[in-house]
């Protein structure tokens, strides 16, 4: 691809304030893979890539905003905001991988992220660059779903991609949404650990004698595991995502009670630094990023929290100040966009010096890596028909964002059209590709933006009021001041429904002026239409993916519109793209 | 073996805490002697019937609870089940007499009420119900004082997480 090679050239001079090198003006612009050497520890993080084996387009949020404390903090800032936070040069690739500007301009420049392949290469060089025992690759989970094939495998082609990669430790989160047989017939296929301190056998299980790690503890999973580089222990600890049975349906994990438990996770710290004589303590973590930002100040003893859940690309690491010192905290975006390169200074009992950078996949960069690309083909080879294009993309499609995306638009307006209902509602999920205007859409496309254990709709009655309920409750969890409270994920979409949202209001003050399509208000006491997928409840409808397969063929899709959603009290918040 | 043990224990312990959200008020006094139980052993009807915990707290004690951090409260921050919610109640202050659980957001707030006779250690888990979002208060009656914690533990519709 010389053009995009050349635009990474060009680009390169602008990047002064880059927090890795600057993009070299030489021939070789792989230069940005170049890491001078730091410290005798090297940890290598990647999270949330929703098993996309495959290079994608993914655009960050326009609109991630942070109240009380979290206002104007990392991770909520979007756009300009966040490139003036990090140093980053508007017209750089860095700019077009960590944030929305200029999206659609810089796509077809420098091309999409990741893929496994070429995070192999990345992630074997920067390994042989320091040798085998001064380096450890740690995925922080969400890394088994996210397309119709590991959805159908129940992850099973993604243990075999990470055995190939290498990952040593992992936690997780939808991992368990393929219930416990499948996980642990795929644990006892990953070579790597499975740690999570959080997940615990309930009380019935304990008492039935469930599987358990450790029956004393009741702890389902190893909780830690202790790791020699560079001539050092370091401890790494799992903690999963504390809302699994809350977020999902709670018949996939009917044994196991989660939570965020970081009494536990003190005593656990507290035991390694006092008994076990680690030198550096790492929690990997899929709490996201505002909960790890409050449980570093609260939790004594850990050097740096590795983070996910949340697909917050933040370039530098937060360093939270708590009672015993100081913990960074870190998120490394998603799809397999980034890569995380911590490289530690140890020394006995202490991390004397850290250098951290997320380094962008770019996979016009990285020549893949001919082992796992021929792995990723065999794993995709059985589902020749999900490649053929079904529609063309009239618009730029994608999902993240706080309250609306046009992919999102497309499903709810699918929902409606298909399902024949008044109003739809679409979960606020953070994972699914973005498709360019123009692009092959194909039931691969689809599945990515669905690809979940429970996809059945449901078309079912509900008043004004328990609608308004399920938006209050939703809110809650994206806007409670308090993180610990919140479950992360993105508010619910809407279609045929319009509202305004104050987001700094209380627990159920915060919807307001609830219309239907036609203008008219939502009644509180009268019954409408509701359809909708991804439910906590079982239900029976066909899966989502049939209902917005057969809406792009139908080649009658809506036009695009505005998200319907009007945002009060925020006003001048950067967690909000400024229009330019 | 260690793991019989253990598995001993758990199972005890689970005997001890008990099922379900009934108020277990009582419990205590069956394990000890009827002669050492606490003066106000009696089924306190009335205190159940209240709506507001601070009514209810007034009738169960006749006097008001300052927080403390000595009584640790441990309950989920969002309950995976709001019909079951494990919150559990430790505490260091010494000559504890009676341990309550009282959930703001319920129609009746007082939820369980348990004696704590001498010599025990104070330490009680149960599970409760709980209607919507509210506030968890434990009282913890110690040498003639009341102390409590308080935490906010939410009931959500779920789904949708990232």
């Amino acid at each position: 691809m010389p053009i995009r090679r050349r635009d990474f050239l060009k680009l390169s001079g602008a990047a002064a304030l880059l927090p890795w090198p600057r993009l070299s003006r030489a021939a070789d612009v792989a230069s940005l893979y170049d890491l001078p050497r730091f410290g005798n520890a090297r940890i290598l993080h990647m999270t949330d890539t929703h098993a996309q084996l495959k290079p994608v387009y993914f655009r960050e949020p326009s609109v991630n905003i942070g109240i009380g404390a979290m206002a104007g903090q990392p991770p909520h800032l979007v756009a300009k905001a966040f490139l003036a936070r990090f140093g980053i040069s508007p017209d750089s690739a860095e700019a077009y991988a960590f944030t929305c500007v200029d999206f659609e301009k810089s796509a077809p420049r420098f091309g999409r992220l990741g893929g496994f392949a070429h995070l192999k290469t990345l992630i074997d060089r920067l390994r042989g660059d320091v040798g085998e025992k001064g380096a450890m690759l740690l995925d922080g989970g969400d890394l088994w779903q996210g397309t119709g094939q590991a959805n159908e495998a129940h992850g099973a082609d993604m243990v075999e991609a990470a055995n190939l990669l290498g990952i040593e430790a992992m936690t997780g989160h939808w991992e368990f949404t393929y219930g416990e047989a499948a996980l642990r017939d795929n644990l006892a296929r990953f070579k790597g650990e499975f740690l999570a301190q959080n997940v615990f056998l309930t009380e019935e299980a304990a008492f039935n004698d469930a599987k358990a790690f450790d029956p004393a503890s009741g702890r389902v999973f190893k909780p830690a595991m202790i790791k020699e580089i560079g001539g050092h222990r370091v401890a790494v600890i799992g903690q999963a995502f504390p809302y699994v049975p809350i977020a999902h349906p709670k018949r996939f994990t009917p044994d196991w009670t989660f939570g965020i438990h970081d009494a536990e996770l003190q005593k656990l710290v507290q035991g390694m630094r006092d008994y076990d004589r680690v030198d550096a303590v790492i929690l990997l973590s899929h709490n996201g990023m505002d909960v790890d930002l409050k449980l570093a100040s609260r939790v004594t003893g850990i050097d740096i929290i590795l983070g996910g859940h949340t697909h917050d690309a933040v370039p530098q690491p937060i360093p939270v100040k708590n009672a015993a010192g100081t913990t960074l905290v870190t998120n490394a975006g998603s799809n397999g966009k980034f890569l995380g390169v911590l490289d530690l200074e140890l020394a006995k009992g202490k991390v004397g010096g850290v250098r951290y950078r997320l380094l962008p996949v770019f996979s016009e960069l990285l020549k893949p890596d001919p082992a796992m690309a021929t792995l990723i083909e065999r794993t995709r080879e059985p589902h020749g028909a999900w490649f053929d294009k079904i529609a063309t993309s009239d618009r730029l499609l994608y999902r993240r964002g706080n309250f609306s995306g046009p992919m999102d638009q497309l499903i709810c307006d699918a929902l409606r059209s298909g399902l024949d209902a008044e109003i739809a509602l679409s979960p606020g999920f953070r994972w699914g590709t973005t498709a360019l205007s123009g692009d092959a859409l194909t039931m691969e496309d689809v599945l990515a933006e669905t690809a979940v254990t429970y996809p059945e709709t449901y078309v079912q009655g509900m008043t004004g009021a328990d609608i308004k309920a399920v938006l209050e409750d939703v809110c809650d969890n994206l806007f409670n001041p308090d993180p610990y409270y919140q479950q992360g994920g993105d508010m619910v979409r809407t279609g045929g429904l319009s509202y305004a949202c104050t987001p700094t209001e209380s627990t159920g003050r915060r919807i307001s002026e609830l219309r239907l399509d036609d203008g008219a208000p939502l009644e509180a006491n009268k019954r409408y239409k509701v359809a909708g997928w991804a439910s906590v409840n079982a239900q029976a409808g066909k899966p989502v993916w049939d209902v917005l397969a057969n809406y792009l063929r139908s080649g009658k899709a809506a036009p695009t519109r505005g998200s319907g959603v009007t945002l009060k009290g925020v006003d001048g918040n950067p967690g909000i793209a400024q229009p330019t | 073996m260690n793991f019989s043990i253990e598995k001993f224990s758990a199972t005890r312990r689970l005997v001890l805490q008990g099922t379900g959200a009934v108020a277990l008020f009582g419990l205590g006094g069956l394990a000890a002697p009827p002669a050492r139980a606490a003066a106000n052993d009696k089924y306190p009807e009335e205190a159940f019937k209240l709506k507001t915990d601070k009514d209810a707290i007034q009738a169960l004690y006749g006097r008001t609870a300052e927080a403390s951090d000595k009584v640790k409260l441990d309950a989920p921050e969002i309950a995976e089940n709001g019909a079951v919610v494990p919150i559990s109640v430790t505490t260091t202050l010494e000559n504890v007499t009676s341990i309550s659980f009282l959930v703001t957001g319920n129609p009746n707030a007082l939820a369980a009420s348990y004696a704590i006779p001498e010599g025990t250690v104070p330490g009680v888990a149960n599970r409760l119900k709980m209607q919507q979002t509210s506030n968890v208060i434990a009282i913890v009656d110690a040498g003639g004082k009341l102390y409590s914690a308080t935490k906010e533990v939410k009931v959500t519709v779920g789904g949708c997480g990232g």
